[in-house]
């Protein structure tokens, strides 16, 4: 694969995670479980939507074939998006939502500041940035599950069911791939081989002080990063992203 | 308004205590939460900025049903930070309410069983995206005519609540009627997108003052206080005034035949809402209030067990930070 093709594919597997995440947590607002946590949502969703639309832009640059943010964003189909599956799965109950922002939020640090190092020199800016932004996240759902973790009896039993339902879904963060390889060998990311190793350390010291089991032998889903299999999911997502895109062509809002 | 029907009355206490208050009033000071205030004076603050706050909070609903939707990234954006920026006027309006002694979470229970309002405008659905646009433009205009008053109102906490919120709502204005913009010069379908957003709102928006002065409910006692500081129909003209030129602009076409501009008086002749549909949608039967309070409802019941969590949370690790003292 060249450089360029891979770059690309990169640059759009950041973007659609921080896209199709943006637009579930969006879906919360106006319904959250208290008034300072539908802010935080729509706060968290904002940001993610800020970050999509940098990544993209990266993206559509580099691709050079005159595509928009709003192009790749609005008039992709399924198997054009490389967002992780984790992303994309329901919101379920608050505990599922955050639990699954928690184990996003964990990986996204870890990959942010190894970006923030990048040689490509607009990354390592958009890293920068965008870092700051991620590890607020970070600490916010980080407390979140603790609390909730070592809450009452129901809301245990919720986040354990929220882990469980979400685990699955974490090896896929971590897979590599050729593109990987290729935009590693470039330095557009120095990809350092413990990336699991410190996020294991995160996610199992945060889950013990929030009273959790990891789960023992964990299956894993994949498929979405690399666009072969994402789950149904994402095609109800896009057709309200992309309805006024697809439903009037060319106009402008 | 956001607060529409606010009735209020004298209170009976002291005649002197009532008079010292009145004085205080009249010199333009602000009353602040540890004062002495007639009864009636906090009950009705307590009404109307708890119907201010629900407003906010159920309004977040009618928007938020385009987030997922919106037509562009920047849009989607703006929208959300918007929607956000509401929910924080909830808050701190919340606030304000508490300083009079309610808790939020009476407020909130007084809200889901019925008997405490929210604007009638919030019982509207959006239809397309150019209601995103029409309610910035029209609601968010509407609000701002009584909310910039409001800024000059007696009660401390209340006052400067809407001197924070009136800077956000006036840009809220602007991206919807740059929402607005944007689609009239665009293409055939867009426009008549626009126009029927127009359509549908233009009256909503009116009812949003409230009735009549004439059929009014008694507010000479909340105007004496500085509550209310404008009659209904003193900013409805304003509104219309304000708003008719803004859609000529847009070559829009306002859904009232008697509309006319009186060179006399300096404001246009228009059409009243129908009030019986006004007190239709205020007693609940309004086209989205079962939707609107259901999922209010529903937010609020399914988010007990994070609530609970969180305090049985906090409450342990307040024990453990005791213990270790």
């Amino acid at each position: 694969m060249d450089y360029q093709s891979a770059y690309f594919e990169f640059l759009c597997r950041l973007g659609d995670n921080a896209l199709i995440l943006g637009h579930r947590i969006s879906e919360w607002c106006g319904h959250g479980p208290t008034l300072e946590e539908d802010i935080a949502l729509a706060n968290i969703a904002l940001d993610l939507i800020g970050e999509a639309t940098v990544w993209l832009e990266l993206a559509a640059g580099v691709e050079n074939k005159r595509r928009t943010a709003n192009d790749l964003a609005m008039l992709r189909d399924a198997w054009e998006f490389r967002n992780v599956l984790l992303v994309e799965q329901p919101n379920g109950d608050f505990g599922q939502t955050i639990m699954r922002q928690y184990l996003f939020d964990a990986w996204h640090v870890l990959v942010l500041t190894a970006l923030a190092e990048s040689r490509e020199l607009p990354v390592a800016a958009a890293a920068a940035k965008i870092k700051k932004e991620a590890q607020y996240h970070l600490l916010r759902s980080r407390n979140t599950v603790i609390g909730l973790g070592d809450g009452t009896p129901e809301s245990h039993r919720r986040m354990q069911a929220a882990l469980d339902w979400s685990y699955p879904y974490v090896g896929e963060l971590f897979e590599r791939d050729e593109i990987d390889h290729t935009v590693e060998q470039k330095g557009v990311v120095n990809q350092s081989a413990n990336l699991w190793d410190h996020y294991y350390e995160e996610i199992s010291s945060t889950l013990q002080r929030a009273t959790l089991q990891i789960p023992a032998a964990p299956h894993s889903h994949s498929g979405g990063k690399n666009g072969q299999q994402h789950s149904e999911h994402l095609g109800h997502i896009l057709t309200q992203l992309q309805w006024l895109q697809r439903a009037y062509p060319g106009a402008q809002w | 308004m956001y607060a529409q029907m606010i009735a209020s009355q004298a209170s009976d206490e002291d005649p002197k205590r009532l008079a010292a208050f009145q004085k205080r009033i009249d010199a333009g000071e602000k009353i602040e939460p540890k004062d002495w205030m007639p009864s009636e004076y906090r009950k009705t603050l307590i009404r109307q900025i708890g119907q201010h706050a629900h407003s906010e909070i159920v309004g977040q609903l009618p928007e938020g049903n385009w987030i997922t939707r919106a037509p562009t990234l920047e849009r989607k954006a703006i929208l959300l930070a918007k929607v956000q920026d509401e929910a924080g006027h909830g808050l701190y309006l919340y606030c304000a309410a508490e300083t009079l002694g309610i808790s939020r979470d009476q407020l909130t229970e007084m809200l889901l069983d019925g008997r405490m309002k929210y604007s009638s405008i919030f019982n509207y659905p959006t239809l397309t995206w150019a209601d995103i646009g029409a309610i910035g433009w029209l609601v968010d205009g509407a609000a701002i005519m009584n909310q910039v008053p409001l800024q000059r109102t007696s009660f401390g906490p209340y006052a400067r609540a809407m001197i924070r919120i009136c800077k956000e709502e006036s840009f809220h204005q602007r991206q919807g009627f740059d929402i607005m913009m944007k689609m009239c010069n665009g293409s055939k379908e867009q426009k008549t997108m626009a126009q029927n957003a127009l359509d549908r709102f233009w009256y909503p928006s009116l009812m949003m003052f409230g009735p009549s002065d004439s059929d009014s409910i008694h507010s000479e006692q909340s105007m004496a206080w500085k509550i209310k500081m404008n009659s209904n129909d003193e900013l409805r003209q304003k509104f219309v005034d304000q708003t008719v030129p803004q859609a000529n602009l847009l070559r829009l076409t306002v859904p009232d035949p008697n509309l006319k501009w009186k060179d006399k008086r300096k404001g246009y002749d228009f059409t009243m809402p129908d009030w019986d549909e006004f007190l239709a949608v205020i007693n609940g039967n309004g086209p989205c209030n079962a939707d609107r309070l259901s999922a209010r409802k529903k937010a609020w019941t399914e988010g007990q067990w994070v609530r609970d969590g969180l305090q049985a949370h906090a409450k342990k690790n307040a024990n453990i930070m005791i213990a270790a003292e």
